[in-house]
């Protein structure tokens, strides 16, 4: 072949070389490195497992689903959820309903009107953040006043008195990072944990 | 503290953490690229590859040497996709569609980081850290790559040459991305981004239901996202996920990982034109811009105006309650002012304003900081047009560091600028236009489904990423077209880019005048900031109109 014709096909194995030789770099080595430094925390590079009796219950990064109905009155309650049926992480995400979505109002609504009857409270004193989904589908934390709104139940069904529901919360509760970064949480299953070991899972019906 | 007064500090912290890293970073890039030395690990890269990293390149050579590596990445990656179920570390899952195998390599080879598929049931780790992973610093050192070669047509006279383009791309990789990614990376880890090569387990929760939890290699990924201005999330909810963004501090530091180079890059210019105070003023222009934004989507989202915010009493929806609406909105408004694309929070549900100003901030050509090195040289094409206009108002050839501007510049500039809204309009008009297309993939209806398309393909021609992803992105026409436009969005500009840098090095340097407008003073800095909004809001003014604006106003 004239040289002409040869010097494309030369530049693309050049190129096919020097890929190959950057992906031993920043897709092996790389990577490989951060591996093995994540192995001097290995809790936090596996995902900060919570563990019960032993057992991994969960992360205690992601939120996890409570039951609906009855079964579910004795915990606390984690956000709506986008992912899949509920905090399913191999579906991560958000509704991406927009802001006047009909099918989001009345889904907000019906939130609201949901959580004033299994809270026994006004419907104007739901927060915004129990009748929102989140972005990740899996938000681990409730604002303080969404826990706040579920001592009483959560005492009621469990025979506890709610000032030591209400220690529990927070116990469970995280203030901004240095005093102004992010916002303040509760964090759920943390909180649904304490309460298991404050009760015994006997309480629980 | 107020809940304002705590927004308000994490701005300002933000701030003056990117003031003081961006000078001595700018220095670093600058010095690094200028460097007549090649380190050890450098030589053994060309050693391997058979390639001279002193050639000086002509600028033909250099756009080609640009163009034959991307196409080869974006084969391999697509090769990479598609026969991953015979790889090792695959987690049992099939190759990937042809479709959304050629948009998900177009769209990480141009530094967009689009993603029509769900990475944790779509991609094995392989795939993940030595495919798309590695593409996230290819395309990122590309940017910094043509940038360098279009200040060095500033820079150097009477020349045509414009540098090694191996040479600018190894050590932007080598000195620069790779150092920076593994302090981020290791900082990550402390703070609970997971790093792992698990497969998928499977945990019953403590109500008995059952969860399963997917790790992978994370916090590699996610340095190298943020710093080069990627954003291909490794999980579909990407920095929301709570394994990318644990906490509140962590995606503060990860909104100053994606500004970080961007807003270094203008110091770059300084040290390599040897005029630190055109650095400065090019930052100021950047970060004024970007600020505004800031202070908009903030704005906007704490107001919380809309149907649906005030019926729940906040725009909560598709956020986390960790971030809140004002860290939300820091992330939404920089992450669209660079060509990042990472989200800590889903735009889609954003209040009609605060998604507007997202979809403006893409239309500005992401030049406010913009990205890896495109926002440089966005920012200095627009600088151009600048002098240009400035030139016709008081009859002076332009001229802009020490270069003359004449009608072979112009016409490459105006070519650049006009690339990102052609593709950009006639994107979204033909889908908007087609109701079968409309059909497929628009979620919303009225004004709110037509911010889903513009925002679609505003992201995909300004390579930024991040979506309204109630649009259904994942069928066969819009995998194809949107990977189309990310090609043309991305490599058109990088062509004519480069060309405009070989006419300028050919020049001889012409020294500032009684009569040269000076490109460092506070008059040109806001005229060129008016450039940056008078060129987007004159294309995009009708489109917003029937969009985002007739949504807020309704």
């Amino acid at each position: 072949m004239p040289a002409r014709a040869t010097a494309p096909l030369r530049l693309a194995g050049a190129c096919l070389r020097l890929l190959l030789a950057l992906t031993l770099l920043l897709g092996v080595a790389y990577p490989g490195a951060v591996l093995l430094a994540g192995r001097l925390v290995p809790e936090r590079a596996d995902g900060s497992p919570v563990r019960v009796d032993g057992a991994v219950v969960g992360s205690a990064l992601l939120g996890q689903a409570v039951p609906d109905g009855p079964d579910g009155d004795a915990w606390f309650h984690p956000r709506p959820s986008a992912a899949g049926d509920g905090y399913d992480p191999l579906a991560s995400g958000a509704s991406n309903l927009g802001p006047s979505s009909p099918e989001l109002l009345a889904l907000v609504e019906e939130r609201r009107t949901a959580v004033a009857a299994r809270e026994g409270v006004d419907p104007a004193a739901v927060p915004p953040d129990a009748v929102t989904s989140s972005g990740s589908g899996l938000d681990p934390h409730v604002s303080p006043e969404y826990a706040a709104l579920q001592v009483p139940r959560v005492a009621r069904e469990r025979g506890l008195a709610e000032a030591e529901v209400r220690a529990l919360v927070e116990g469970a509760s995280r203030g901004r990072a240095l005093g102004f970064v992010g916002e303040p949480v509760v964090d759920v299953l943390a909180l649904n944990v304490a309460l298991e070991d404050a009760a015994g899972p006997a309480a629980v019906r | 503290m107020s809940d304002a007064a705590a927004g308000a500090l994490q701005v300002a912290v933000l701030v003056a953490a990117l003031l003081a890293a961006q000078g001595p970073l700018g220095a670093w890039i600058a010095r690094s690229l200028s460097s007549t030395r090649h380190l050890a690990l450098e030589r053994a890269v060309y050693r391997v590859a058979g390639v001279d990293p002193d050639a000086d390149m002509r600028w033909p050579v250099y756009a080609r040497s640009v163009l034959v590596l991307s196409a080869v990445s974006v084969l391999l990656l697509y090769g990479l996709q598609r026969v991953q179920a015979a790889l090792p570390l695959a987690l049992g899952l099939p190759g990937v569609p042809a479709p959304t195998a050629w948009n998900t390599a177009v769209s990480f080879v141009t530094n967009t980081n689009w993603q029509s598929y769900s990475g944790e049931t779509a991609m094995g780790h392989l795939v993940q850290a030595g495919g798309l992973a590695v593409q996230n610093f290819l395309s990122a050192a590309v940017g910094v790559s043509v940038a360098v070669a279009l200040v060095r047509g500033f820079t150097r006279s009477r020349t045509d040459r414009l540098g090694s383009f191996w040479a600018d791309l190894v050590r932007t990789c080598v000195r620069v991305l790779l150092p920076l990614s593994l302090v981020a990376a290791l900082v990550l880890l402390l703070g609970g981004v997971v790093q792992n090569l698990a497969e998928p387990t499977t945990v019953t929760t403590l109500t008995g239901g059952e969860q399963t939890l997917v790790g992978g290699p994370v916090a590699s990924q996610e340095a190298i996202k943020e710093l080069g201005t990627n954003g291909g999330g490794f999980y579909n909810a990407n920095s929301a996920h709570p394994f990318e963004g644990p906490s509140a501090w962590v995606s503060l530091l990860q909104v100053f990982l994606l500004l970080l180079i961007p807003f270094s890059m203008p110091a770059a210019l300084g040290r390599l034109v040897g005029d630190r105070r055109q650095g400065h003023l090019l930052l100021a222009v950047m970060g004024g811009l970007w600020l505004l934004a800031v202070t908009a989507v903030t704005w906007a989202e704490t107001a919380g105006r809309g149907l649906a915010p005030q019926a729940a009493g906040a725009a909560m929806e598709g956020k986390e309650v960790r971030f809140g609406e004002a860290l939300s909105a820091l992330f939404a408004a920089s992450t669209t002012a660079t060509s990042t694309g990472a989200v800590n929070s889903f735009h889609d549900s954003y209040t009609a304003a605060g998604g507007g100003v997202l979809l403006l901030n893409m239309m500005l050509g992401e030049v406010t900081p913009g990205g890896v090195g495109s926002g440089l040289y966005g920012m200095l094409v627009l600088a151009v047009v600048a002098v240009f206009l400035a030139g016709l108002m008081v009859g002076r050839t332009p001229e802009l560091l020490g270069k003359k501007i004449g009608p072979r510049q112009m016409v490459l500039v105006a070519l650049s600028v006009l690339t990102m809204p052609a593709l950009l309009l006639v994107g979204a008009a033909l889908t908007a236009g087609v109701p079968a297309l409309v059909g497929a993939s628009v979620q919303d209806a009225g004004p709110h489904g037509l911010s889903e398309v513009l925002y679609a393909y505003a992201s995909a021609a300004n390579n930024n990423g991040s979506a309204f992803a109630g649009f259904g992105a994942a069928t066969t026409y819009q995998d194809t077209a949107l990977g189309v436009v990310m090609l043309l969005g991305r490599f058109v500009p990088v062509v004519l880019v480069l060309a405009l840098a070989g006419s300028l090095a050919r020049q001889t340097a012409v020294p500032a005048g009684a009569g040269t407008l000076s490109t460092r003073s506070p008059v040109f800095g806001v005229l060129l900031a008016v450039v940056v909004v008078v060129v987007a809001g004159l294309t995009f003014v009708p489109a917003l109109a029937l969009a985002p604006l007739a949504e807020a106003l309704s």
